[in-house]
């Protein structure tokens, strides 16, 4: 089992509801996010190229953020899901050190947080808050084994990008074209 | 024009738009744990060379600094900590990729040891001293019998913890400028050196002087060597390598790193120390000085340049 | 100058040191979180859902607000079986509950109260006293003036739960907003030429569509909830957007064809397409010989319109007009040539609607898939209560003959009313207000200054200490839709559909549900007879059960749909229908406008272009945040704290700007921002124009967080241009330029 998202860039129009959804899914703190937008603009007036890209934790399939977690805290749990176990965690910010994505963050009761790929909902066979909440549809998730899952078709017929690949992470958000 | 803009806000405070996570605390942890890492390397080294007479202060002496400065970067560390209450969880396992994590264990074993090292010395520093208790009198035999086989561990682990200063940094390939194998020896010569420096300082002895002298004269020039090297580096570099040496190269970095690091750190002392040798009366705490403090302005500046550095945006 | 009703801005020490003070325990740790965010993600099936629907705007999607079981509101999630939602809010639906958290909320009533040295302030009360209040002034008005002197401003449930008491008081002087500042033209330019109104939801068929077509609408940036998820799935079907619009917006980025047009123009453009249509024979020939009527007028009207004589108006290439209009006629009658909402642009904007639902005819784009289908919504009986009494004058007479087609209050009209000096034939003489906060939604804030002087008494009803209640005499503070029995939603649609919003938890502080309010006033108007009953729940119950459902079973599933019975969605082909117009056809010549001395068929007239350096101002909105309510929500204000004024690179340079630096603006009338905004540097804008997201730039201290953030582009609309059709107020009509140092430094310094 691989999960995994597929973001497409073309439908998303940058609105952050998935931002929203995360917070008050996953009682994330008034000031943090697990997951943000970038807005990417290039050309002139007027050829122009606009797309948006909702971000988060890329869950690494080489994920430096484990290799560096001197507690084990950080874990790679079932389905590839990196995680943080909090009560594992020192908070010593080197897996944040490691993070070339920028995915994780200090949560104000000490220990280090990030986007979990809801897995408290994907156990249930349930979709993430973030891809659930979306209003255009544009937030795939699920099993790359599974050729039926909505993450599958839609990276079949889509070119794709991942974030920063030079960092040798494997990341696993999929940005469609 | 190209604009690559976070329009929700990316909420991380001290994390973006820069990383900021690490302060002072950790630069002065890596500064204390070179130093400590280089005085307990030339003490052990000198025992078990047999130059014990020959070298006082390096091995009894300045080996009094080593348990203290390992203690306050132990301390500085753990005020770095954002989840202090669990930092025992770090001795509830042992993640051989984590340099974190065998760091940390190498230090629960340096620092005992490197206190029991200065406890055996005790009584010929202090001829008065008395351990009061039969078994700490018992002990003390047992040390000073395997004298040589303590600096023998005790010579590995320092080892262990100047290097692993760079290279707990040098893990983190999400960060370009720390990125590179060439920081382990940097941070180990650099660390040596400052302990050298520390030792230089308080001996009396001129002979032992000269002897340190020497040592941190190569010492100097290699780090000047992988300096250039590092630098080298990043030049032919990704773009990424290219921005981070950028940041010493009319970035904000370049007056701390090449005045106070390498001119003042290294080139001015080295120049200093040359003349002392050559027999030009040179204030003994000056090259000695320099070396520190340039040694810990590298360290913060290794630190905060780091962080900056990233992939994205 | 001291004025009867000074704007209250509390910054008196209490407040400051209370904000100090909670400050200094969160940064000791102690108290560190709200409540909310204590405790673990949990499964839905360990929290209880309540129905509800949204009221961050006025799409009004149906959804569940889940509580925990410490009796704490977790999160607001779509209905899966509404229209309006298909179980997805917007960001501003999903971040609601931020309104219902939000520390800065309206606690208790307040009356305003006068110190010795004239200076006034806000005094709490209790909600006897202030209901009291209320009513006793409206007594006062009534035995004075008559119940027509009481003007009213209203915008969504809690306007309507003051309509109801209004119109049983007497008055029907009332306007909104979301008429004159809206939709008004669009409402006028769709019924002189279909008959019917374009309504809300927009009867947009955009999820079939094989044609989008956005003049000016920013889908994407405008979140109406619906149409964003049907511009995606008409994006998965690869269907045709065609976007106008001076800006690149959102749409733009995404559509086939983007026509960055001159603001301003549009008529022109719209005009040029007609004549492609007409003369290269695109057009859908049998509807326009079955349906419409004036279609040789038109012809003729368009003759000289081409897309060269557009060009150079426009300056869209004849080329690109062609294309898009050949691109149109061949998806015909799949097209939706999307009429848009907020449309007082220019002061014309009713003869542009027509343009478009002109367009719109030519194309058969009416009452087929794919393009405008024909809406039902459920009818809700009305409670059982006496008739309205039949005011001697309202909204209507005070436009005094202008205006003729207007079907609902002007803003700016009712306010010219409330001053003394337009001396109009019926004056107001005071004001209630619920929902809409006029200083920041209404053109022209000097006109709203000067009014709210003149009149004797003013009553707002709000859940936040918004601008306007700053110059209330009593403020009544309306607990929030998640707290509150509301009105059913019957939402038209493909289909009828009815929503339930019941309290998911207890108001918070001393705050109470409109209904509850207005009803206590009416009670105390001796108005029982239109207040029948003790709870709304009763209200709703027997609504409910005239359709067949019930509160119970309404409380199980928020939302209910009905069978159609009106007959089916789309026209059936060649069908006879007869449209509501006088001639019972699509009017492509509008006898209407002709009988009220308008022009029957639309012309473009140019519009002021700006002065020497200074740029033409053009709104709109920001997918985080709705109009000026948001900004304090603390979930959208952590997404978008401020503003910014777009700026296009060449004019950036010419003025030395950076990406971040700070300016004031400055209008053709010399008003000046409050607040400095960021500049963003930005090929996504012209270079004679520059844009800024509505609704920033809060001027009352109350608002802890959205207080002096951004800049305010009503503060920039000090002219409009009246509609004379329907007495909408074009506000694109401004044009501003950049101060670097603050102007508004030596004011501050003196104070
Ligand atoms: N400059 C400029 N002006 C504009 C526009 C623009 O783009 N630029 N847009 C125009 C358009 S399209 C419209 S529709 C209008 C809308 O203008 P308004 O009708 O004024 O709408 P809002 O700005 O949302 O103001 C709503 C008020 O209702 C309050 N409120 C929110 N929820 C509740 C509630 O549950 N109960 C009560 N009692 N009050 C509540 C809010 O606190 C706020 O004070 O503005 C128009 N004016
Ligand atoms: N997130 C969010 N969504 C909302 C609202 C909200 O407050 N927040 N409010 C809702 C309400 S009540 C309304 S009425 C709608 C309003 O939303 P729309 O009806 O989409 O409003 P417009 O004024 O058409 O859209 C503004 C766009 O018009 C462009 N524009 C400016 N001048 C011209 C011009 O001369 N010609 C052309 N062709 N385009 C021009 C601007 O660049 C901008 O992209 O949004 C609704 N949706
Ligand atoms: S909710 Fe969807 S459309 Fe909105 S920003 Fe997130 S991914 Fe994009
Ligand atoms: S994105 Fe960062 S936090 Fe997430 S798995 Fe990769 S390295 Fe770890
Ligand atoms: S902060 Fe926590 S999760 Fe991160 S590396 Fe340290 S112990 Fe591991
Ligand atoms: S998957 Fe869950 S935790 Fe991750 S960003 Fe989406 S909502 Fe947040
Ligand atoms: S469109 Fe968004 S803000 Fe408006 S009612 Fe729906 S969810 Fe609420
Ligand atoms: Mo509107």
């Amino acid at each position: 089992m691989r999960y995994a998202m597929a973001i497409d860039t073309n439908k998303c129009v940058g609105c952050a509801d998935c931002v929203v959804a995360c917070q008050t899914e996953n009682l994330v703190p008034h000031g943090f996010s697990r997951d943000w937008i970038v807005e990417k603009v290039d050309g002139t007036y007027p050829n122009l190229d606009m797309a948006f890209q909702s971000e988060r934790c890329n869950h690494c399939e080489n994920a430096p953020c484990v290799r560096c977690c001197p507690t084990g805290s950080s874990h790679i749990a079932e389905g590839g899901i990196v995680l943080v176990t909090h009560d594992e965690c020192i908070g010593c910010g080197a897996c944040i050190e490691s993070c070339p994505y920028d995915a994780r963050y200090v949560h104000p009761d000490g220990y280090v947080d990030k986007c979990t790929f809801c897995i408290h909902r994907v156990d249930k066979g349930e979709n993430p808050a973030c891809v659930d909440v979306c209003p255009t549809y544009c937030l795939h998730f699920g099993d790359l084994d599974d050729p039926n899952s909505d993450v599958s078709k839609a990276l079949k017929d889509r070119n794709w990008y991942v974030l920063a690949p030079e960092a040798g992470t494997k990341p696993q958000l999929y940005f469609l074209r | 024009m190209k604009e690559e803009l976070i329009v929700s806000g990316k909420h991380l405070p001290g994390i973006y738009p820069d990383l900021h996570l690490w302060h002072w605390e950790i630069a002065l942890y890596l500064f204390l744990g070179g130093l400590a890492g280089g005085i307990i390397f030339f003490a052990s080294y000198f025992v078990i060379m047999g130059k014990e007479k020959e070298m006082p202060t390096a091995v009894k002496w300045a080996s009094i600094i080593a348990p203290l400065a390992l203690v306050i970067g132990l301390g500085a560390l753990f005020l770095d900590l954002n989840h202090k209450l669990y930092f025992w969880r770090l001795y509830t396992t042992i993640r051989f990729q984590s340099p974190m994590s065998w760091g940390a264990w190498t230090l629960l074993l340096i620092t005992p040891l490197s206190f029991i090292w200065v406890a055996s010395y005790l009584k010929e520093m202090f001829p008065s001293w008395d351990w009061k208790f039969n078994f700490l009198n018992q002990f003390e035999k047992f040390v000073i019998k395997n004298r040589k086989g303590l600096a023998w561990i005790l010579l590995i682990l320092s080892l262990i913890v100047a290097v692993y200063t760079g290279i707990l940094l040098s893990a983190f390939n999400a960060r370009p400028l720390w990125n590179v194998s060439i920081l382990g020896p940097l941070f180990l010569v650099s660390g040596y050196s400052s302990g050298l420096a520390a030792i230089m300082w308080i001996s009396k002895n001129e002979s032992e002087r000269k002897v340190l002298s020497r040592i941190d004269l190569i010492l100097i020039a290699v780090e000047l060597f992988l300096i250039v090297h590092l630098f080298m580096g990043f030049m032919a570099g990704t773009a990424v390598k290219q921005e981070a040496f950028n940041l010493f190269l009319g970035g904000p970095f370049t007056v701390s790193f090449w005045v106070f690091v390498v001119l003042l750190g290294l080139v001015l002392p080295g120049v200093l120390e040359i003349f002392e040798l050559r027999g030009y009366h040179v204030p003994k705490w000056v090259p000695a000085f320099l070396i520190l403090f340039g040694g810990l302005v590298f360290r913060f500046v290794m630190v905060e340049a780091g962080q900056i550095t990233r992939y994205l945006y | 100058m001291k004025t009867r009703r000074q704007f209250i801005k509390i910054s008196t020490a209490g407040v400051g040191a209370a904000a100090l003070g909670l400050q200094a325990l969160n940064m000791t740790g102690a108290n560190l979180f709200p409540d909310q965010f204590s405790g673990d993600p949990v499964s839905d099936e360990d929290l209880t859902p309540y129905p509800t629907y949204c009221e961050v705007c006025f799409w009004k999607c149906a959804a569940w607000s889940y509580v925990d079981k410490k009796g704490k509101i977790r999160k607001v999630v779509g209905n899966a079986n509404d229209p309006n939602s298909n179980g997805r809010l917007c960001p501003r639906g999903t971040g609601g509950i931020g309104m219902y958290y939000d520390e800065d909320r309206l606690k208790t009533p307040l009356i305003r109260e006068t110190k010795k040295d004239g200076t006034h302030y806000f005094r709490k009360a209790s909600w006897d006293e202030a209901l009291g209040l209320v009513a006793s002034k409206m007594k006062e008005i009534k035995e004075k003036y008559g119940p027509e002197a009481f003007g009213y401003f209203n915008h969504g449930n809690p306007g309507t739960h003051l309509e109801h008491l209004m119109r049983a008081y007497g008055s029907e002087t009332n306007a909104e907003p979301a008429y004159a500042q809206c939709r008004g033209p669009r409402s006028a330019a769709y019924y002189a030429t279909y008959g019917a109104y374009i309504g809300s939801p927009e009867n947009t068929d955009i999820r079939d569509t094989r044609c989008l077509v956005l003049i000016g609408s920013h889908i994407g940036e405008n979140m109406h909830n619906t149409q964003v998820q049907e511009m995606s799935m008409a994006i998965d079907q690869k269907a045709t957007i065609i976007t106008v619009d001076p800006r690149f917006s959102t749409p733009a980025a995404k559509s086939k064809y983007w026509l960055p047009i001159k603001p301003a123009t549009d008529i022109a453009l719209l005009m040029a397409w007609i004549h492609v249509l007409i003369y290269e024979e695109l057009y859908n020939k049998d509807f326009v010989k079955k349906y419409t009527f004036g279609f040789d007028q038109l012809k003729k009207h368009v003759k000289n319109m081409t897309p060269e004589w557009a060009y150079g108006i426009t300056t869209i290439s004849p080329d690109l007009i062609r294309r898009t209009a050949r691109e149109m006629a061949g998806h015909a009658p799949s097209v939706v040539i999307h009429p848009g909402r907020h449309v007082v642009w220019y002061g014309d904007d009713t003869q542009r609607e027509r343009a478009m639902a002109i367009l719109t005819a030519l194309l058969g784009a009416w009452g087929k898939r794919g393009s405008l289908y024909l809406p039902e919504a459920k009818h809700l009986p009305h409670f059982p209560q006496p008739k309205y009494p039949e005011p001697k004058w309202m909204w209507k007479d005070v436009n005094e003959g202008k205006y003729p087609l207007a079907t609902m209050g002007i803003t700016t009209e009712i306010i010219k009313a409330s001053i003394p000096r337009y001396k109009n034939k019926h004056q107001v003489k005071a004001w209630f207000s619920a929902g809409t906060n006029l200083p920041l939604s209404m053109p022209d804030k000097r006109l709203f200054q000067e009014a709210v002087q003149s009149i004797e008494f003013f009553a707002v009803m709000d859940t936040m200490p918004m601008e306007v209640t700053g110059y209330a005499d009593v403020v009544l503070p309306e607990a929030t839709y998640l707290e509150r029995y509301d009105l059913l939603r019957s939402a038209q649609g493909r289909y009828p559909s009815i929503a339930l919003r019941m309290p998911s938890v207890k108001p918070k502080y001393d705050s109470k549900p409109g209904w509850w309010i207005m009803k206590q006033i009416g009670e105390r108007l001796g108005l029982h007879d239109y207040y029948n009953y003790n709870d709304y729940s009763e209200v709703i119950d027997w609504q409910l059960k005239q359709v067949g459902s019930s509160l119970d079973e309404m409380k199980k599933i928020g939302v209910k749909k009905f069978e159609r019975e009106t007959g089916p969605l789309y026209l059936a082909h060649n069908e006879d229908f007869t449209f509501n117009t006088n001639t019972g056809k699509v009017e492509l010549y509008s006898t209407e406008f002709q009988e009220a001395g308008f022009d029957p068929m639309p012309v473009y007239t140019p519009h002021p272009e700006p002065p020497q350096s200074h740029y033409r101002l053009i709104y709109g909105r920001s997918p985080m945040h709705t109009f000026s309510r948001t900004q304090n929500n603390h979930y959208l204000w952590d997404l978008q704290k401020q503003n910014s004024v777009w700026v296009h690179p060449s004019v950036a340079s010419l003025w030395s700007l950076k990406q971040g630096d700070k300016v004031w603006l400055k209008n053709q009338d010399d008003a000046v921002t409050d607040f400095p905004v960021e500049v963003r540097v930005t090929e996504r804008i012209r270079w004679d124009s520059v844009y800024m997201v509505h609704g920033f730039g809060h001027s009352d201290k109350h608002l802890s967080r959205a207080y002096g953030r951004g800049a305010s582009d009503e503060k920039m609309i000090t002219h409009y241009a009246m509609d004379p059709i329907m007495g909408g107020t074009g506000m694109r009509i401004n044009f501003v330029t950049f101060l670097k140092d603050n102007p508004n430094k030596k004011k501050e310094d003196k104070a």
